[in-house]
Order: C-alpha cells, then sequence, then structure tokens
C-alpha cells in the first residue's frame, strides 16, 4: 500500500563507472521507445543503485507500516472492521514480499535488505514513525495514507523496470480495497455521532501534516535528477503528485464536514494549483533521521520479531538448498 | 518494567521490548532460496508466472503461494517450481528472434489470395466457354 512516498536517498554516488557510450544509447533508446528493462538486460549502474534503493525502501514501507495499523486490529469494532483490517495489514506484508522479490532480481540479497532496514542504514516512508493513537487514527491511514501510496504507485508503474512495474499493477489492483475499506471507515464515524466526529475530526488533524509530508520536499529543494525522469524512474515530481491528492481528496475531505487544519488552503483560480502553508520540513527530516515518536519502537518491535522467528528458519533450512535470485 | 516500550499497541506492551532490542544480522540463506509461482483462475486456462516467493522447501512453498497469490479473486490451481531449476535463455540472445526472415509462409495471412486465383479461373473457364461454344447447350 505506502507506495514508498517519498525517501531521500543518500548522497552521489562515489564509484559510478565511466558507462559504455553504445551500450547507454541502446538502453535509453529502448526506454524511449517505452520497452520495459528486465533483470538480465545491460543497464547503467546508476540505474540499477537508484532501483534497488527506492524499491527496498518501498518494501520496508510496507513492513514497517503494517506495525500501526496493526495496533488496532485487535480493537477494531466489530468483527466484520476486523475482518477487514487484518485483510489489509496481510496486504502490505504480501506486498512487501512482491517488493523484496523485484529489488533482489537487481542483485541485492533479501538478508542484505532486512539488515540494512534494522540497522537504520535504509530508510522507510516517514508517516510511519508516527502513532495511530485512536480507532479514527487507523481510518484516516487506511483512507489518506493509501490514497497517497496510490497515487504514487500508479505513477511508478509506468516506469521502465519490468519487475517494479509487474509488482505495483498487482499491488494497485489489491489497494483498490483498501481505499474503499479506509473511505467506508471514515464515512462511518464522520457521518457518526458528535463524539465520533470529533474523533476522526482529531484524527485528522493529527495526519494532515504527515500526510503532506508523504509525498517529499517541494520540488524546489529537492535534489531531482533529470537523468532518473529520462530513464523512467521517476516519473512526477513530489508537487506534482501532491497536487493530485489535493485536486482529488480536499472535496472529498470537506464533503464529508471535517475540516481540514491549514487556514490557507485553498486553489488558485489562475493557476488552478492548490496553495497550502508550509508543513515544516524541518519536522519531516527530523523524523525521518531517527527522531521521530515511533522511529524507537517500530525497529525494536521488527527486532525482536526477527529474532524470535530465527530459530524456526534455521530449523527448517535444507543444507542444500541454492539461492538464486527471483526469475522476474 | 519501564525498561520495556510502552506502546499505544496491546500487543507490543505483552511482547516486552526494549528499545535497544538486539539484533544479530542475518546471515546468508537464512531467507532460504526462492520459487517461481505459477496460477491458473478457471478451469481450462493456462496457468499464468504471477511471481516468485522465498521458502525452504516445495511443500511449504505451497503454502506461502496461497498466501501471496492466492488471496483475492478464485484459483483453479497453483504450481511451484525452485528458480534454480528453471533454464532461460541468456539476455544477449533474445534477438536471436529478430533476425529471423519474414514468417508468412508459417501464418494464415500468407494464404489469403485463393479467392483471387479461383475468380481469375472460373473468367478464364466462362471465356473459353463462351469463345469455342463447345460446351454451350450440350445438354
Amino acid at each position: 500500500m505506502y507506495g514508498g512516498g517519498y525517501i531521500p536517498g543518500s548522497a552521489s554516488p562515489q564509484e559510478a563507472p565511466k558507462e559504455d557510450p553504445e551500450k547507454l544509447a541502446e538502453f535509453e533508446e529502448k526506454i524511449n521507445r517505452g520497452e520495459k528493462i528486465e533483470p538480465h538486460d545491460w543497464m547503467p549502474y546508476e540505474y540499477r543503485r537508484q532501483l534497488i534503493r527506492m524499491i527496498e525502501q518501498h518494501a520496508h514501507s510496507e513492513i514497517i507500516g503494517a506495525l500501526p495499523e496493526g495496533t488496532w486490529i485487535t480493537r477494531a469494532p466489530g468483527f466484520k472492521r476486523k475482518l477487514a483490517l487484518m485483510a489489509k495489514v496481510q496486504d502490505e506484508v504480501g506486498h512487501a514480499q512482491l517488493l523484496y522479490s523485484a529489488a533482489e532480481t537487481l542483485g541485492k540479497s533479501r538478508e542484505q535488505m532486512i539488515n540494512d532496514l534494522l540497522s537504520g542504514k535504509s530508510k522507510y516512508s516517514n508517516v510511519f514513525n508516527y502513532p495511530a493513537k485512536t480507532w479514527a487514527d487507523a481510518a484516516i491511514i487506511a483512507w489518506l495514507v493509501d490514497a497517497g501510496a496510490i497515487i504514487n504507485q500508479t505513477t511508478n508503474s509506468k516506469g521502465s523496470y519490468g519487475p517494479y512495474c509487474r509488482a505495483l499493477e498487482r499491488i494497485c489492483w489489491e489497494e483498490s480495497f483498501h481505499l474503499r475499506y479506509g473511505y467506508d471507515t471514515v464515512v462511518a464515524l464522520a457521518t457518526g455521532t458528535k463524539k465520533q466526529r470529533q474523533m476522526v475530526q482529531d484524527a485528522l488533524n493529527r495526519w494532515w501534516r504527515p500526510i503532506m509530508h508523504f509525498f517529499g520536499p517541494p520540488d524546489k529543494i529537492s535534489v531531482h535528477t533529470e537523468k532518473l525522469v529520462r530513464w523512467k524512474v521517476k516519473l512526477a515530481t513530489n508537487d506534482e503528485m501532491r497536487q493530485q491528492f489535493l485536486n482529488m481528496y480536499v472535496p472529498k475531505i470537506r464533503e464529508l464536514g471535517l475540516e481540514i487544519p491549514d487556514p490557507i488552503l485553498h486553489k488558485d483560480p489562475e493557476t488552478g494549483k492548490w496553495i497550502y502553508s508550509d508543513p515544516d520540513w524541518d519536522e519531516f527530516f527530523r523524523v525521518i533521521n531517527g527522531n521521530g515518536p515511533c522511529n524507537k519502537e517500530r525497529l525494536a518491535v521488527r527486532k525482536k520479531a526477527e529474532m524470535m522467528g530465527q530459530w524456526v528458519r534455521r530449523a527448517l533450512r535444507n543444507p542444500r538448498q541454492q539461492y538464486v535470485t527471483p526469475l522476474a | 518494567m519501564s525498561d520495556f516500550i510502552q506502546s499505544l499497541d496491546p500487543r507490543i506492551v505483552r511482547l516486552q521490548v526494549r528499545e535497544d532490542q538486539p539484533f544479530e544480522p542475518k546471515e546468508a540463506g537464512d531467507q532460504w532460496e526462492t520459487y517461481e509461482v505459477f496460477h491458473q483462475a478457471k478451469t481450462g486456462a493456462r496457468l499464468i508466472h504471477v511471481g516468485s516467493l522465498h521458502a525452504p522447501s516445495p511443500d511449504l512453498a505451497l503454502v506461502f503461494a496461497k498466501e501471496q497469490y492466492g488471496r483475492r479473486s478464485t484459483t483453479t490451481d497453483m504450481w511451484v517450481v525452485r528458480t534454480a531449476d528453471i533454464f532461460t535463455l541468456h539476455r544477449q540472445d533474445i534477438d536471436m528472434f529478430e533476425t529471423a526472415q519474414e514468417k508468412l509462409h508459417r501464418e494464415p495471412q500468407g494464404y489469403m489470395e485463393v479467392r483471387k486465383y479461383i475468380e481469375e479461373f472460373k473468367k478464364r473457364q466462362q471465356q473459353e466457354g463462351t469463345s469455342d461454344g463447345s460446351e454451350a447447350g450440350s445438354h
């Protein structure tokens, strides 16, 4: 679900080799023609590096994203919602599996990716460093964070790397349920009692800023290489995706009589673009660098889960097992 | 007790997790080996490759395949095969298909002129019949 959103990359690579100009031209022509790149095709070092980083962090976001939502499984109001939330959280973990496989086709093992997540070397979507305080928070995540993720993932599914596109197509197909379920859950609260309406308004107040952060820093401060656009690794800018989200969801939120906690939010009638308050990008960077309300809990829980499962994975291991990267 | 993380999630409180939870990095092979999954959505349909997964044995690969690729819509059959057992073309050999000559001789479009020949033949027959008159009014 959680379709990556924006996660900052490391600084430019030191060891990127000089590429063979003939192969590079052939590679770029292929992408220009709209063809997909498959795992064993020739590709530039920087293309591979950026894709591994992006797909891996997307996978981590799915795994970690299951934690704030899972918080409410035991206390979901009613049997039907409990079933739905379990199905949704299971989907998210399944999406991580699909994405790890896609990243593995580029040559990084799943063991290495999980190690990098747990050591803090590799990031995940910042939005999951915030707590889901009430049932209404779980509802807002399922509706609006998934909505953001779907915008991001639908955009990326038009990219150039075959395995990532195929994984994203399947993910988007499954997430159409998440979005409807999330909307249904928010609407139930927003059309309910005064107390329920207050609950969902409070949750929206807590989540609006992380949701605005979700697509990443504004284009004017985000390093955004022309090359990644040409290689169809990046297909839309952070601001373009944020505008798309606002266009689609501000009217839906307002229709429910909920108030978006941004007094200046409005659409400029001349440019057709949304104007919004600065969502405090310093906070964004502070949280993504480990100082958010839940960063420590998220990683500690994953570490404990991995350690508790270690003996089972060892006991099941076949001594003659032979690892090869997934095919596609 | 105060060493344990006080989470909003009762499951995590019960788990008793510390912030400095130790972790041994995973060694190679921890995630077993990979399998490719083939899925049939209705009887009579072909099985289609839907993706990969990690498993320690074929039996468990099928169990995981059910969870991973059979959660939605319908499934009438599923296969798994170890990725290591699949032979593929080298990517650099894929152009062998591009170098093939035109293949009209093995396609139905290569045989679309019969009607023309028949019409020409009929016309010729008619012309021959009227010019020497031998068949006219023969019965």
